[in-house]
């Protein structure tokens, strides 16, 4: 079966199985003995974190049962494949909300914890990582494992982050926050610029539990960070108006639409993203606005296949973070860098982070995080990519894996630096190296490489 | 509330049937063989849908139990079953099948004589209290027999006749049958295969099967556009058919 990352550039054949019962993940485990395998939910990561060519891969989608919900403390035990989807439909009614959400409400608990994911409000609480109160991890040996931040914490924090190549995530406990409503009271604010954008962050993020801002990755010179912020906190039910009190809790009625098929290559041609871009930022107003979840969390999970629109060729995602030490600097280059290209991104996205996790492989750190889509054109996009690498680098900074499809493996290692640490924990686990993905052999991780 | 039982309820379609019966308020009885799995399911659907749900055993193929099974199910259920799915069933590689007479044997018995044999019990019960559904997932492979999956198909051809006299008899007591045939669904069953095509979500399945009891059909194709194909699959002249590979 050919599968793909979410931005279509990588197209691998695999073995795919996809159990229907918990006992049935051993058996595929030992019925694949000889090729490598690599858990995959729903297939949202971008490039090939959840490939694995010409070996196998396990679709973890049909085990998403929960098992038990603790009311007084929000703790949820559920089956790997649950989603965030459903966690909220069940339990936004009941006055809870993931603690840390991504930006796709389409994604599985164990693909959530293999990434360490993060959502928008990562400088008040941080990433996933800090919700997970343990998991049990099937193992290369066949053994279930299980971890906990008070047990077997070496393994837990090489699986946090680790891109599922410590084992099999089968089910995790995971604490839900508790909320008043489902929606979000959002301030909305337009900066001039990209100095203006960031002491904005810096001034006042920490009034508010969420903030993003959408930026514009083409504008040039005096105008380069122009950005919309968007920062918000939770809606109290005193937030809202007085006939939504009773259906505060209440999940949307959202009409879905679809991309039924790839967009040919020239609708996102920097002339038509240009003109999205400028519509974006002069249709935006300071202000207040109360939003619905889906609309401040999830706003493309609103059109199924989005990505399409990016056409056959597909696009890269590039999400990396710099230092807070850095002061933006890189952040500036790394901008320029991409707007002088002309390589219309049509979706960039700006935060600050907080606390880095633990995670061996995690992600996040203090600094700020810049993620852009960027049209697959070939060659040319790649070089352009291992450009914002060396920038990353330089100042730094490191790049997403949970998104990358590029980074050489040198850079990866000058990136991580507690890559030593998980390859030792993850040898111990998987001498044999039994669970290996795309990503994991370019970037040199497992046995004897 | 009431409660409803699925046979092969770890099954693909099983699950899904008994998570819309659930989402609807119903109280759900998981028969089956893997009882740590029902038991899993039980657990999500009490915890979803603030209903009980209770896992029993049952081997489909030790007939000489359906009866003690059928008590138990009723003692679970206070008493009153309301309602009936039976979604388990095999689908044997047609060439073991059409060579070894164990797998033809065990085809049959699970697909056609476990399931007439559970209904000879249940529709007596619902019968004598004169309320009741029962509803039975056949295929639209009983339409008619191919060559790549003729055992099969007649057994669901079988059952398909068994449910058209059932319904005939216990209509008079206000008993509903209904026979949902769904074509490719995407379960276990047919995962990796090849030579599918128009597979369906088993939530869609089950979506159009609740609808269908609850408005007391008596036959379904789902999805609905499988009417059409079967009806012209059964047009074919047989001169002409038994000259065709599919």
């Amino acid at each position: 079966m050919q599968l793909s990352g979410w931005g279509n550039v990588i197209r691998q054949p695999a073995r795919v199985f996809r159990p229907e019962k918990r006992s049935e993940i051993q058996d595929v485990l030992n019925q694949v003995n000889g090729s490598s395998i690599i858990a995959r939910g729903l297939g949202r990561s971008y490039g090939d974190a959840a490939l694995n060519e010409r070996g196998s891969v396990l679709l973890g989608t049909r085990l998403h049962r929960f098992n038990s919900f603790d009311s007084s403390t929000g703790i949820l035990e559920c089956e790997a494949g649950a989603t965030f989807s459903e966690i909220i439909d069940t339990f936004l009614p009941r006055g809870f909300f993931p603690a840390v959400t991504p930006g796709t409400r389409f994604v599985t608990v164990g693909g959530a914890i293999a990434a360490d994911v993060h959502g928008k409000n990562h400088h008040r609480d941080g990433s996933i990582a800090n919700f997970v109160e343990g998991f049990d991890l099937l193992l290369a040996s066949g053994e279930i494992l299980i971890c906990s931040r008070a047990q077997n914490t070496d393994t837990f924090w090489a699986t946090i982050g680790g891109m599922g190549l410590t084992g099999v995530i089968v089910q995790a406990k995971l604490r839900l926050a508790r909320v008043q409503s489902g929606y979000v009271a959002v301030d909305f604010k337009k900066t001039a610029n990209l100095d203006q954008t960031l002491s904005a962050f810096a001034a006042d993020d920490a009034n508010y539990q969420y903030s993003v801002a959408w930026i514009d990755g083409l504008a040039k010179g005096a105008a380069l960070g122009r950005s919309v912020l968007m920062r918000g906190n939770h809606a109290r039910l005193s937030d809202l108006p007085v006939e939504f009190h009773d259906r505060a809790l209440l999940p949307p009625q959202v009409r879905h639409r679809n991309v039924p098929f790839h967009f040919p290559s020239f609708a996102l041609s920097p002339l038509t993203v240009r003109l999205f871009n400028s519509r974006y930022y002069c249709r935006h107003e300071d202000g207040r606005q109360i939003l619905h979840f889906d609309e401040f969390f999830y706003p493309l999970d609103a059109v199924e296949h989005w990505n399409r629109v990016y056409g056959r060729r597909g696009f890269y995602q590039y999400q990396a973070v710099f230092p807070q030490s850095d002061g933006g600097s890189g952040l500036r280059e790394l901008m320029e860098k991409v707007s002088n290209s002309g390589r219309a991104s049509f979706l960039a996205v700006l935060k600050s982070m907080g606390e880095r996790s633990g995670g061996l492989l995690s992600f996040p750190m203090p600094g700020l995080t810049l993620a852009l889509d960027l049209p697959n054109a070939g060659r040319r996009t790649v070089d352009l990519l291992r450009d914002l690498d060396q920038i990353v680098l330089r100042h730094g900074g490191r790049v997403y894996l949970a998104k990358d499809a590029t980074l050489t493996r040198e850079n990866f290692e000058a990136m991580y630096p507690d890559l030593p640490r998980f390859k030792e924990v993850q040898q111990q686990l998987d001498p044999s190296n039994r669970f290996s993905s795309s990503l994991a052999r370019r970037l040199g991780i497992g046995a004897g490489q | 509330m009431s409660w409803v039982l699925i046979a092969g309820a770890s099954s693909g379609i099983g699950r899904a049937v008994a998570g819309q019966w659930a989402a609807a308020g119903n109280n759900i009885l998981l028969a089956g063989r893997d009882l740590d799995d029902l038991g899993r399911t039980a657990a999500d659907l009490s915890l979803r849908y603030g209903i009980r749900a209770e896992a029993l055993p049952l081997d489909v193929l030790d007939f000489s139990r359906h009866a003690a099974f059928f008590s138990e199910a009723l003692a679970k259920a206070e008493g009153r079953i309301d309602g009936v799915v039976i979604a388990h069933g095999l689908l044997p590689d047609q060439a073991e099948a059409q060579t070894n007479l164990d797998v033809l044997r065990s085809t049959i018995d699970t697909n056609y004589t476990s399931a007439a044999s559970l209904l000879n019990l249940i529709a007596g019960d619902f019968e004598k209290r004169r309320s009741g559904f029962i509803c039975v997932v056949t295929s639209v492979a009983g339409d008619r027999g191919r060559q790549s999956n003729y055992v099969y198909a007649s057994t669901k051809a079988g059952l398909t006749a068994y449910l058209q006299g059932l319904r005939q008899r216990v209509a008079k007591a206000n008993v509903s049958v209904t026979n949902v045939k769904p074509g490719f669904v995407d379960t276990a069953m047919i995962w990796g295969k090849p030579g599918v095509f128009w597979v369906a979500p088993p939530e869609r399945i089950a979506r159009d099967t609740y609808r269908a009891v609850r408005r007391g059909r008596g036959e379904i194709y789902t999805p609905w556009f499988w009417r059409w194909v079967m009806l012209l699959v059964r047009s074919i002249p047989d001169v002409v058919y038994r000259r065709m590979k599919f």
